[in-house]
């Protein structure tokens, strides 16, 4: 069973994005019970600088084609070459990061080799399918997260799927794989650059959600952009990021980039406190991994409680300033 | 005068799970939710419009569905739409992205002469943003995913941004190519009321008896349909036999319950909470 990954690099920094690493080790829990390896591959204008940590998630080797012209996404480039390694590896197994780089290309790949293709996939394992032997099953939430999907492909090669940034756990331990980089020969043709890159802006990135332990989440309930302050309060006096519900992102009480949940972000701090998100299962799928939940809520009802281990029945925008003064007093 | 063709899609609205649409064991009871015109699909027709407005063209919205589906393409003349059909066979259910990419790739061939294909950048009810590139590796179009913003364009280009999640890139793009749309791109028009009145009796053949058919004829009311034998297509590739990927099992999710401890609403609840988040929480890393 061998797995290929697609690697891909934050052209800012030039490091390896985060949902590379979680492949890489992903495909190796999948591929080397049955023998079989983890090949990575990369085109862009270079290398990702810290590429060799992959061999430490237990990449066997990485294959890949540079060029300043690929610089940026060219899809149809970025596709032909992909392809190309992906048919001279043959692999059982194809996985892209369903980042907006991975959901442009893997589509085309898929398209082109008339194979099935599973989109923001939250598990995959391997196991048997009736005479086919084994293969790989592909969960993922649909239906606006309102159901859990085991999608397969038993007929075709490779089998493909998308997973989000951090949906898939790095391991603490390391390997100590060699590194080892192949550059794969690629006849560049120019009729693939189609489009022009004018310019490009780099996002002010304003949340981080990786590196907080704390997410403090507002969601309708908080009733206004106004009121929006307190999580914000609440969030900056914990040490904590600030997070939103859809709704509260929808009714433009903060901005999009704080939104978590099935077409946000996804997280799982130590401790999520969620201020008037009534939980439904949109926002639960990018939240309900946290290690601990507390739900402050004014209706009793909400399926927030269901899935919270502490919750306050109550207004928030009674209880906050509440908490607030009490934080700067045991602080 | 570019020829632009938008595909739509109905899905159920799965943002809007409310009440009625769950069931006593906290399913969702999918019969229930009312069926919307996929968000982004309607900007993706914004933009169509948009461009005709300002450089003339034709707006051409095809939708692969059921025959409810029709609801969508009326709406779609309703906001200004020159043409619309309804691609609908039972041969096309059950058909996974590279089914549907298939169809939808043939009738975009079959109209021809396409300059601008629109997408909305993905479905509410599978969230896969497969169909927009897939269509676009069949028909040989480049792609522009992603497009938060049309910034310019003319008979010859097109400028756009893509949300390229760490970047925001400007791009320029001759014709024919193929967008898929985010819904921050635009907003989309209302209605509007004279083309409703123009349009509120379209509807398939089908729908019309046979006292009213002449009439439906005379006055453009019939809305055009297309099967799988209408667009040549082979049957191996449609629907569940050409879908590689197939729905092993569908788990709904319920909501588990799980130990929770409350706290009252008095300042001296409340301090005990902010004590108990201090004592794990803050300053733990």
């Amino acid at each position: 069973m061998k797995s290929v990954v697609f690697i891909e690099k934050n052209p800012i920094n030039n490091q390896l994005r985060n949902v590379s690493l979680e492949l890489t080790h992903k495909a190796y829990t999948l591929s080397t019970p049955l023998g079989g390896e983890v090949v990575g591959i990369f085109t862009g204008d270079s290398l990702p600088e810290n590429c060799d940590e992959l061999f430490q998630f237990g990449m066997s080797r990485l294959v890949y084609f540079t060029d300043e012209r690929l610089a940026h996404l060219h899809s149809i480039a970025y596709k032909h070459i992909l392809e190309t390694m992906i048919n001279s590896e043959s692999p059982d197994i194809v996985l892209f990061g369903a980042t907006h780089t991975g959901r442009d290309v893997a589509p085309l790949i898929a398209s082109s080799l008339k194979t099935g293709m599973t989109a923001d996939c939250t598990q995959l394992y391997i196991d048997d399918y009736k005479d086919k032997g084994k293969i790989l099953y592909q969960m993922r939430p649909a239906f606006g997260g309102n159901i859990l999907a085991t999608i397969i492909t038993p007929d075709h090669r490779p089998m493909m799927a998308t997973v989000r940034e951090g949906v898939m756990l790095l391991p603490d331990e390391r390997l100590n794989f060699p590194v080892k980089t192949e550059v794969f020969p690629i006849d560049f043709n120019e009729l693939w650059i189609k489009s022009e890159f004018l310019e490009i802006v780099p996002k002010v990135k304003k949340v981080d959600f990786n590196s907080a332990n704390i997410v403090v989440s507002g969601g309708a309930g908080v009733g206004s952009g106004e009121n929006f302050r307190l999580i914000r309060e609440l969030a900056r006096a914990l040490g904590g990021e600030v997070g939103a519900s859809r709704a509260a992102v929808d009714f433009g009480f903060v901005e999009k980039d704080h939104q978590v949940g099935q077409t946000g972000s996804v997280v799982r701090p130590k401790l999520y406190i969620a201020c008037g998100i009534s939980g439904q299962i949109q926002h639960r799928a990018g939240m309900e991994e946290s290690q601990k939940i507390i739900a402050i809520n004014k209706d009793p009802d909400a399926p927030i409680f269901n899935i919270a281990h502490m919750g306050i029945v109550g207004d928030l925008n009674e209880i906050i300033p509440v908490m607030l003064r009490y934080l700067k007093e045991e602080g | 005068m570019k020829k632009i063709v938008v595909l739509a899609k109905q899905v159920p609205d799965t943002a809007n799970v409310t009440g009625d649409a769950m069931k006593a064991d906290g399913t969702v009871n999918r019969a229930a939710l009312p069926a919307i015109f996929n968000p982004e699909d309607l900007n993706a027709l914004e933009m169509a419009l948009m461009i005709k407005d300002k450089i003339g063209g034709e707006v051409i919205v095809i939708s692969m569905g059921p025959p409810k589906a029709v609801e969508i393409l009326k709406h779609s003349l309703y906001m200004g739409a020159d043409r619309v059909m309804l691609i609908t066979d039972r041969k096309f259910a059950a058909a996974d992205t590279l089914a549907t990419s298939y169809v939808l790739a043939e009738a975009i061939k079959n109209i021809g002469n396409v300059d601008l294909v629109l997408a909305g950048r993905q479905a509410i009810d599978g969230d896969t943003a497969q169909v927009g590139p897939q269509v676009a590796d069949k028909i040989g179009y480049n792609q522009v995913t992603y497009v938060s913003k049309l910034k310019e364009f003319t008979d010859d280009y097109l400028i756009v941004e893509r949300d390229g999640e760490v970047q925001t890139e400007v791009i320029k793009t001759v014709y024919p190519v193929l967008l898929t749309v985010t819904a921050e791109a635009n907003t989309p028009r209302y209605p509007n009321c004279r083309k409703m009145l123009q349009y509120f009796r379209v509807d398939l053949k089908d729908n019309f008896s046979e006292d009213e058919f002449s009439v439906a004829e005379e006055n453009d009311w019939i809305l055009p349909t297309c099967s799988m034998d209408d667009l040549g297509l082979e049957e191996d590739r449609c629907g569940l036999k050409g879908s590689p990927t197939k729905v092993h099992k569908i788990k709904s999710i319920m909501l588990k319950g799980g130990d929770l401890k409350m706290y009252g609403t008095e300042t001296t609840d409340i301090r005990q909470l902010v004590r108990d988040i201090m004592k794990d929480y803050v300053g733990v890393n």
